[in-house]
């Protein structure tokens, strides 16, 4: 892919405590727990829309592409349909260019019209709700989807936006600068796997 | 990044930074709608001493795709005909509420004054002979999407009037930077005087070159310096430096030309050869509007506190 490629940004300025030192908290999921939450996920994605033939799964970056992906392939395991698989960068719709360094993760690659289907946003966290805002706005420059759900891995909380997932790995309760890792073997090398990480010095819970 | 004004302001960092941005913007300008909200409520204003269509029109596009306002001033049709001076031009036009401004001037270093008049952010938009930047970056763009991001080993030969074009000088900077050759080609009244600043080699003789180069790229000949007696005539210029069809035969098959605009068709290049499939001209106007919105959101949208 021709697109640029760099370090994860933070879902949201709060995340990154003032010169803070992270430390693990917690396993929110291992590797079994990630293949079974896609399966359920696909399984529920197919249940809700009366099969795969409309859908579009599009993906944010960079976990939420290849989560999109793992969750194609599990549809078109049980249900025999390849589910298109697009790619979105947000990046110029955020509403925090100006406010910090904003930079392209990837170039949006949706390979199919989106008119007239219905497509699945997905992303690994949902937090505060303002990448999903941006990429609804990515979204509709596209195409008129006939409708546009959201599957997430992890909802944390903490939104600041009226905006809810259709689908969702695990509800996680978090503090607001607590970091939610999710690592993907194809995206971060190792094994899958989500952890919950805290600041130094503030007490768990 | 504050100002653009030289390419010497990025290094091989930041010309690698921008050409990656660059390839984002690029898709975008590929949609059915090609705008993105980025620079909503910022405006842009080309302020250009010197007639130009395509720098112009290119940074004006640029900064429409990121939703940003455009203002446009020429020279021929404003106060600098009733005697105003540069700084307070500059000056008015940043009272009108202006983030960034263009500017193109016949005088080396023009863009470098506005800067230190305005604090908006100023972008060189070709100034004398000195310095184009947003046209080496598209230039380097444009060869990074042939070649690969690494361009170590092309060899580039810029043919033409080296001596007085701001392209070459930038163009050669902005190559070399990313580990490119580069050979400068054309009679000697048009080679610099010294290549000191010239990260390149020289040669008058472009048909000893030719078998070498991955590249070849043609610089504009301007009518007005043959009566600068800079050469004997148009057609000694072609027979001697020209891209014609006989010479451009002789080119492996994956040499690309490039041009950087307007052309003189039959003069520096063959109307053929223009239109061949070797030939990146169009895609480098292309290009330059990526490449400019890339300069534009890292001016305007990348976070740094604008003072």
């Amino acid at each position: 892919m021709p697109g640029v490629d760099r370090a994860r940004q933070p879902e949201s300025t709060a995340a990154a405590p003032e010169g803070g030192r992270f430390v693990f908290r917690a396993v929110v999921f291992d590797a079994d727990d990630l293949r079974r939450a896609h399966t359920r996920i696909a399984h529920e994605i197919v249940e809700r829309n009366h099969g795969a033939s409309e859908l579009v799964l599009v993906g944010l970056y960079t976990r939420g592409v290849a989560t999109a992906e793992r969750l194609a392939r599990a549809i078109e395991s049980f249900e025999g349909v390849a589910v298109p698989v697009g790619a979105l960068d947000v990046a110029f719709y955020r509403d925090d260019i100006g406010l910090r360094p904003v930079q392209p993760l990837g170039s949006t690659e949706v390979p199919v019209d989106v008119t007239d289907k219905v497509v699945v946003l997905v992303d690994d966290v949902l937090f505060t709700g303002r990448t999903v805002r941006a990429a609804l706005d990515a979204l509709t420059e596209l195409g008129r989807p006939l409708a546009v759900q959201l599957a997430v891995l992890i909802d944390r909380g903490h939104r600041e936006l009226p905006i809810r997932a259709d689908f969702v790995g695990k509800n996680l309760p978090t503090k607001r600068a607590e970091d939610v890792r999710v690592r993907l073997a194809e995206v971060d090398g190792g094994s899958d796997g989500i952890e919950l990480w805290g600041p130094v010095g503030e007490a768990e819970g | 990044m504050k100002h653009l004004l030289s390419i010497d302001d990025l290094g091989r960092d930041g010309i690698v930074e921008l050409c990656d941005l660059a390839e984002a913007f690029l898709e975008v300008t590929r949609r059915d709608i090609p705008k993105v909200p980025a620079l909503r409520g910022k405006t842009v204003a080309t302020v250009f001493y010197e007639d130009s269509t395509r720098t112009r029109l290119s940074f004006e596009t640029a900064a429409k795709r990121l939703s940003a306002d455009t203002m446009s001033f020429t020279a021929s049709s404003s106060s600098v005909q009733k005697g105003e001076s540069l700084r307070d031009t500059a000056q008015t036009i940043e009272a009108l509420g202006v983030d960034a401004m263009v500017v193109r001037h016949r005088a080396a270093g023009a863009p470098h004054r506005v800067a230190g008049w305005v604090d908006a952010a100023v972008v060189n938009g070709g100034d004398g002979r000195h310095e184009h930047p947003t046209q080496a970056l598209l230039d380097t763009f444009t060869l990074r999407r042939h070649r690969g991001p690494d361009l170590d080993g092309a060899h580039v030969a810029i043919v033409g009037d080296i001596r007085h074009s701001r392209v070459a000088r930038s163009t050669t900077k902005a190559l070399a930077a990313l580990g490119a050759k580069v050979t400068l080609i054309g009679p000697p009244t048009m080679l610099p005087e010294s290549l000191d600043g010239w990260p390149a080699a020289t040669s008058c003789d472009l048909d000893a070159v030719l078998p070498e180069v991955d590249v070849v790229y043609l610089l504009r000949i301007q009518h007005e310096r043959q009566d600068a007696m800079l050469f004997p005539s148009l057609r000694e210029y072609t027979t001697r430096f020209g891209l014609t069809v006989e010479r451009a035969a002789r080119l492996g098959t994956d040499v690309l030309v490039m041009h950087a605009g307007p052309m003189n068709r039959g003069v520096e290049i063959a109307p053929e050869i223009a239109e061949a499939p070797r030939s990146v001209i169009t895609e480098q106007v292309a290009n330059g509007v990526a490449i400019r919105m890339a300069v534009l959101y890292e001016l305007l949208g990348s976070g740094a506190p604008v003072a």
